[in-house]
């Protein structure tokens, strides 16, 4: 028998397989609305709340926030130490981009098409980002029994009825657009011979509206947006952090101080307006969680936009993707897409149940995953860590011989890297931190109300998924907000007049801080997790 | 007892754990890495390297984020390398076998010595779909490429100056926007959005008091 896992796991593999082809005759029945509130309660991170702090400063105080989050927003500013002169202009732009991944890339190119003169600045290369690694594919209503008012519902319903409905109004509306705008530029998305695409199911959707580039989707996004910057000559200056935005004396932003992250230089950036498209948080690892996000998800953007003045939404309601890797440990955390669940695999737990549906939404599948293993229904692993199986060899029996390699190649390259061929063995997987669902607040357009000509666009917006986000909407986010934040930006810089630049804000947070007693002993914003391990 | 082994990070020598990728190793050693990391989950190319076992000839490369170190590994990173490429207003190319002598000539250069194909992490036949290139046969090119991360260890190894994955990109992004049949379904959704179809509705459910959304979204039919 192929046995890949240790003996001990593999007692368990042989129950999975004996209930394979009952579990294949019936579909595990949906929860009501009261069983997932009640799994949510008792068992997401997000109600654990030794795991959040009280915001003491700032727009959000009084609120919660994750406590690593919490102690960035609590640290002190990079320049009460390190002084920088900015009235010696380095870059004088109309329009600032901070971030260069999938939001920050679409923005640069609205911007430059309509005319402004554009930058983006990016920590690490631009693409360096969660939207490279997003791997299952992106929604938009585009079918024949599809509608944005169905997407809208699916929408604000899986993010509990928290979301802003003219954010959703606009993520919903705008999706079929970026898809054709997305295609017009190249993105080779899954169709048809007909040129029909190719659309299934995500975890909460109602109609079958998830688009894909394989299990590359993001990657495939990612890597055209990239091109195409380049091929309009946007100058990007990569391996350059914003560590604080610049206001001025009407309290409009004005532009962003810059790191050289190489030499440790410091420059000034003047802009008529910002965008923040920093992304997310996962590098914090909030509740000690593995995470599948990017090097860089550090909530930079949240930092530098709170201190100046701008106020988080839902800071603290955060994704668990239910399905991380957990064995072999090379990959812990690393994501196992949704779409493996879409095109056909269960949950089973060590006893070879299908728990639970496999496509409820993110944040009921993964409580279900903790659920299983607290009560004593997970598959230990060696190195102390569970997990329930995601059986994949179903993906085969449903779809036919050659689907894995066809529909999802980077997961079946993933594991067969550490010799697990998925084709037929379950693999194991565990809750990943994959999400921030808040951020920074922005208006229907974009904007902040509290520091005009701020925008914020993809993962660092709060607002748009309510307290859980479905799968396949985070990318159309990035697109559709990223656009609109170019487009936006672009028609307003020309009214924009800068008055005297200051950094008058960073003394009076610092003043703010020590007023409350805080001292976290770090600067802020985190730029790179602490990963180095130093023995002395 | 963790089991441990010796590797040498740019010629100097650090004992990590064996269970640990190159990636990770080296921060286990005390690097704070800036360059030659980026997503860590094998997607983004940024950590490309290439090594030699000590006492073998071959010289090996992949990415440091999924290749676990082993006894007696030379490791260098590549955390950039010059690949060229060209730039392009893509509205203005066609897809046919002239745009790559255009614009990437050197492919006609190869000699095939497949030292690219050898060198992909993704084990990409990388010598075929520079062949599918030349050939002008940009869906297949396309479709050999596609798992391209555009880490550059194939363009490191090339004799003869290609840039890969700048060549597959180029025929990727022609093969999404002109070969690929339009999907119909997508431009008719999107006119009919320009044409206020769905603002009524829209209007509609962003109108109605919240008990009733949670009702219409709890009984909802999912499409089978």
């Amino acid at each position: 028998m192929y046995a890949p896992y240790p003996e001990s796991m593999m007692e368990s593999v042989k129950k999975v397989e004996a209930t394979r082809a009952a579990r294949m005759a019936t579909e595990p029945r949906r929860l009501t609305a009261d069983e997932k509130d009640d799994l949510l309660a008792k068992f997401h991170p997000d109600y654990n709340n030794d795991s959040f702090a009280e915001i003491k400063v700032g727009p959000n105080k009084g609120q919660r926030a994750p406590l690593e989050l919490a102690k960035m927003l609590h640290s002190t500013s990079r320049l009460m130490t390190d002084k920088v002169d900015i009235s010696k202009i380095d870059y004088d732009v109309d329009v600032l981009v901070i971030g260069g991944g999938g939001a920050g890339s679409s923005c640069a190119i609205e911007a430059h098409n309509a005319g402004a003169n554009v930058m983006i600045v990016t920590k690490l290369r631009i693409g360096d980002a969660n939207t490279m690694m997003a791997e299952g594919g992106i929604q938009a209503a585009d079918k024949e029994n599809d509608s944005p008012v169905q997407h809208y519902l699916d929408c604000f319903g899986g993010g509990h009825f928290a979301a802003r409905p003219e954010l959703v109004k606009r993520l919903v509306t705008e999706a079929p657009d970026a898809i054709k705008w997305l295609n017009e530029l190249g993105v080779e998305f899954d169709k048809d011979e007909d040129g029909t695409m190719v659309t299934t199911h995500g975890g909460g959707t109602s109609r079958k509206r998830m688009h894909a580039a394989k299990d590359y989707s993001g990657a495939e996004i990612m890597r055209t947006l990239r091109d195409e910057v380049i091929n309009l000559g946007i100058p990007v200056i990569e391996f350059t952090s914003a560590v604080e935005l610049i206001k001025d004396d009407k309290g409009q932003v004005a532009g962003a101080v810059l790191l050289n992250m190489e030499t440790g230089d410091y420059m000034v950036a003047k802009a008529k307006t910002v965008v923040i498209a920093t992304g997310g948080a996962g590098r914090m690892h909030y509740n000690g969680f593995p995470t599948s996000n990017h090097y860089g998800a550090t909530a930079d953007g949240l930092v530098l936009g709170y201190r100046a003045g701008a106020p988080l939404l839902y800071q603290d309601s955060i994704q668990y993707h239910p399905t991380g890797a957990v064995y072999p440990s090379q990959i812990l955390g690393a994501l196992v897409t949704e779409k493996v669940r879409s095109v056909g695999a269960q949950l089973v737990n060590a006893n070879g149940e299908a728990y639970i549906h496999p496509l409820e939404t993110r944040d009921v599948n993964a409580s279900g995953v903790i659920r299983e293993c607290r009560e004593g229904r997970g598959v230990d692993a060696p190195g102390g860590v569970q997990g329930v199986w995601l059986d994949t060899p179903m993906i085969e029996i449903l779809g036919g011989e050659g689907t894995i390699e066809k529909r999802i190649p980077a997961m079946f390259r993933m594991y067969m890297n550490y010799g697990i061929d998925m084709r037929k063995v379950p693999i194991l997987i565990y809750p990943t931190l994959h999400y921030q669902n808040g951020g920074l607040e922005i208006n229907g357009d974009g904007f902040t109300n509290a520091i005009p000509n701020l925008l914020v666009a993809g993962e660092a917006a709060g607002g748009i998924h309510g307290t859980n986000r479905l799968m396949g909407n985070s990318l159309l986010d990035v697109i559709v907000f990223g656009r609109n934040a170019g487009k936006k930006a672009a028609a307003k810089y020309k009214e924009v007049e800068i008055g005297t630049m200051n950094l008058d804000h960073v003394g009076k947070f610092d003043e703010e801080l020590k007023a409350a007693g805080l001292d976290t002993g770090e600067v802020s914003p985190m730029l790179l997790p602490k990963y180095a391990r130093h023995e002395r | 007892m963790e089991e441990m082994v010796n590797v040498y990070f740019y010629g100097k020598k650090y004992t990590v754990p064996a269970a640990l990728t190159i990636q990770t190793a080296m921060e286990y050693a005390g690097y704070t890495l800036k360059r030659g990391v980026g997503c860590r989950h094998g997607f983004c190319g940024a950590c490309a390297c290439i090594y030699r076992i000590k006492g073998k000839n071959e010289l090996k490369t992949g990415l440091a984020c999924t290749t676990q170190v082993q006894e007696g590994m030379y490791i260098t990173q590549i955390p950039y390398f010059p690949t060229d490429k060209r730039t392009y207003d893509i509205n203005d190319l066609k897809a046919n076998q002239q745009v790559m002598m255009e614009l990437y000539p050197e492919i006609y250069s190869c000699i095939g010595c497949n030292a690219c194909t050898k060198a992909c992490p993704q084990s990409l036949k990388t010598m075929q779909y520079i062949a599918y290139a030349q050939r002008g046969e940009l869906k297949k090119c396309a479709e050999e490429s596609f798992d391209c991360i555009m880490c550059g260890t194939c363009s490191v190894r090339c004799p003869a100056g290609i840039s890969h994955p700048m060549v597959g990109l180029l025929a990727r992004r022609l093969n999404g926007k002109y070969i690929e049949p339009e999907a119909k379904h997508l431009t008719k959704r999107v006119e009919e959005i320009n044409n206020g179809e769905f603002d009524e509705a829209m209007k509609e459910m962003m109108n109605k008091p919240i008990d009733e959304v949670k009702e219409l979204y709890n009984t909802r039919e999912i499409e089978k």
